[in-house]
């Protein structure tokens, strides 16, 4: 593990408590963030889970880690965050106003056959910004597999650090995202608006990538091409 | 670390015949059956069967090829590897392992999973989105049954049992249940709840990352006070004299079942590099019998495993060069492994 271990300012906040969410908290607890994690279940059923996996972060409910966290990443169900009967399950209220990462993907093996969600013409990021109105939307961290994602942090300047690619609309917050993903240890790659995070979700170039910001950048422009 | 036990697991991939034709549905079926006859004969402990419903597959109904296994075998143990039990029916799935059971003399072993295919659900008429209740209410009711008295249970999934006294009963009284994992955090916690062992399925990245959730499952158990057994792990690999006869036959069969299954899911084609560093670092254990065994020990070790079982069968491999990796196993990796570990 690489050893950006000082104190962060930032707190981050991760709805989902599974094997990306999971992750993802130990990686930021690595890099010396606070961490409230949150599932569908009360947070007394995820505590051993989170104390065992990510020991340090904090189990509580989705909207308290909202509510609390400076930048919250979403890595839930896609078809639970967008639920086909438009129920609300996010927090939209305590988002507002935040920084908000979106981890997730259509994966028709959990969420089910969505045509809702599988459209050529727009990202699920953009539809997951459309349902979190006066979110900073930034996508990120959906392209990797989370076991490359638990094995592939490395410190800055590492010959052999990966890249994380991200896209969205607010440049400012893409900037805070990207230094987020330094300090868990990985290189961002900003492919700019949200829209261009077509290009890293499941059946297009950079799904599953666990490549160099060289390699992401060399793959964005033959499929620019 | 005396006490590991050693299995194969297949999925009935539809191999090539001799003469590089695919073989039939039936004939995989026949053919994992020699398979199953040449482990038991070398001695290997466990040969598991795995339940899908695709193309690639013959084998959708496992308790159906162990049965087929249990009367021409006589020590290893028959395991489901996995029985999709959301899209099952428990009362069924009890009965039908009890019944290999008895024509095994007591060596039926089920392990349950949620599967990380889903053709299963439209196929039976279960809805996806169901997918945690399913499951839930599922092992609750197996849990229920492996006491093989007269249950009562009422749920969502399935109709009410009133005092249900469900046949025929196992002469041992208890039938061997397992629970399979693929890494959601979730189903360790659960598994530990119900005191079953647990499977973790580790099919990427290097072991060490599980080592996580064997202290999960031990924390959990202690929590529920059930008792943590030793934990179970299953990964691909295959073996041939060398590493790099083992690494050219199979990469190629194994690409087109990777890259089919890939597809599905959004991701692009494998690639030989990602192959090789699979096969160097991850769980892919693909080599000669001292590599492969070299590396099943250090994996083994890692995570304090009791159990290993190698998924031996990928894609569209040989027959001929399946049988002499089961082979291989049974007379050098698994001797090989006991030694490093001894």
């Amino acid at each position: 593990m690489h050893s950006l271990t000082e104190p962060k300012q930032a707190t981050i906040g991760i709805l989902g408590a599974g094997k990306v969410g999971t992750v993802l908290a130990r990686l930021a607890i690595a890099a010396g963030y606070p961490v409230l994690i949150a599932s569908s279940r009360p947070p007394a059923a995820i505590e051993l889970t989170i104390d065992v996996l990510a020991h340090g972060a904090e189990a509580t409910t989705a909207s308290d880690a909202a509510g609390r966290a400076d930048i919250v990443i979403l890595a839930l169900p896609l078809g639970k965050a967008l639920p086909l009967d438009g129920v609300e399950t996010l927090p939209v209220d305590e988002l507002r106003g935040k920084i908000v990462i979106d981890a997730m993907n259509y994966w028709w093996e959990v969420d089910g056959v969505r045509p809702d969600l599988t459209g050529d013409d727009v990202t699920t990021s953009e539809l997951v910004a459309t349902a979190l109105p006066g979110s900073r939307l930034v996508k990120a961290f959906n392209h990797m597999g989370y076991h490359d994602l638990d094995e592939g942090a490395r410190p800055a300047g590492d010959p052999d650090r990966k890249a994380i690619a991200l896209s969205g609309d607010d440049v400012a917050a893409n900037d805070v995202v990207a230094d987020l993903i330094d300090s868990l240890g990985f290189d961002p790659v900003d492919l700019g608006a949200l829209a261009e995070g077509a290009v890293l979700q499941p059946g297009r170039e950079l799904f599953g990538a666990n490549l160099s910001a060289s390699e992401i950048r060399d793959v964005v422009e033959r499929a620019a091409a | 670390m005396a006490d590991i036990e050693f299995g194969l697991d297949t999925f009935g991939d539809i191999p090539q015949t001799d003469t590089g034709e695919l073989a039939s549905h039936a004939q995989a079926i026949r053919h994992v059956v020699a398979e199953a006859v040449l482990a038991d004969q070398l001695g290997i402990e466990v040969f598991a069967v795995g339940e899908h419903h695709r193309p690639e597959y013959a084998i959708s109904s496992p308790e159906t090829v162990l049965a087929g296994i249990a009367t021409q075998t006589e020590r290893i143990r028959l395991s489901s590897g996995v029985t999709v039990l959301s899209s099952d029916d428990p009362v069924r799935v009890f009965q039908r392992f009890a019944t290999v059971d008895a024509l095994s003399n007591g060596r039926a072993e089920v392990i349950l999973g949620r599967g990380s295919f889903t053709e299963s659900f439209p196929l039976f008429g279960y809805d996806m989105s169901d997918y945690d209740t399913l499951f839930e209410e599922k092992i609750e009711l197996f849990s229920r049954l492996l006491t093989e008295r007269p249950v009562s249970w009422s749920g969502t999934t399935r109709a009410a049992l009133h005092d249900a006294d469900v046949f025929p009963k196992t002469e041992s009284g208890h039938l061997s249940t397992w629970v399979g994992v693929g890494g959601s955090p979730q189903s360790v916690v659960r598994t530990a709840q119900y005191g079953f062992p647990l499977m973790l399925a580790i099919i990427g990245g290097s072991p060490e990352r599980f080592a996580p959730y064997t202290d999960l499952y031990r924390r959990a158990a202690e929590q529920f006070g059930t008792t943590a057994h030793p934990i179970g792990m299953h990964s691909p690999g295959f073996i041939a004299r060398t590493d790099d006869e083992a690494k050219e036959i199979f990469f190629p069969h194994y690409k087109v079942m990777r890259d089919r299954i890939g597809a599905l899911r959004g991701w692009p084609p494998v690639t030989r590099a990602e192959f090789e560093n699979e096969v160097e670092h991850g769980s892919m254990y693909v080599g000669s019998p001292e590599t492969v065994a070299r590396r099943m020990a250090s994996a083994i070790a890692t995570l304090g495993a009791g159990r290993f079982d190698l998924i031996y069968s990928a894609g569209t491999t040989p027959m001929s060069d399946r049988m002499r990796a089961v082979e291989l196993y049974g007379t050098e990796v698994v001797p090989l492994v006991r030694d490093i570990l001894a």
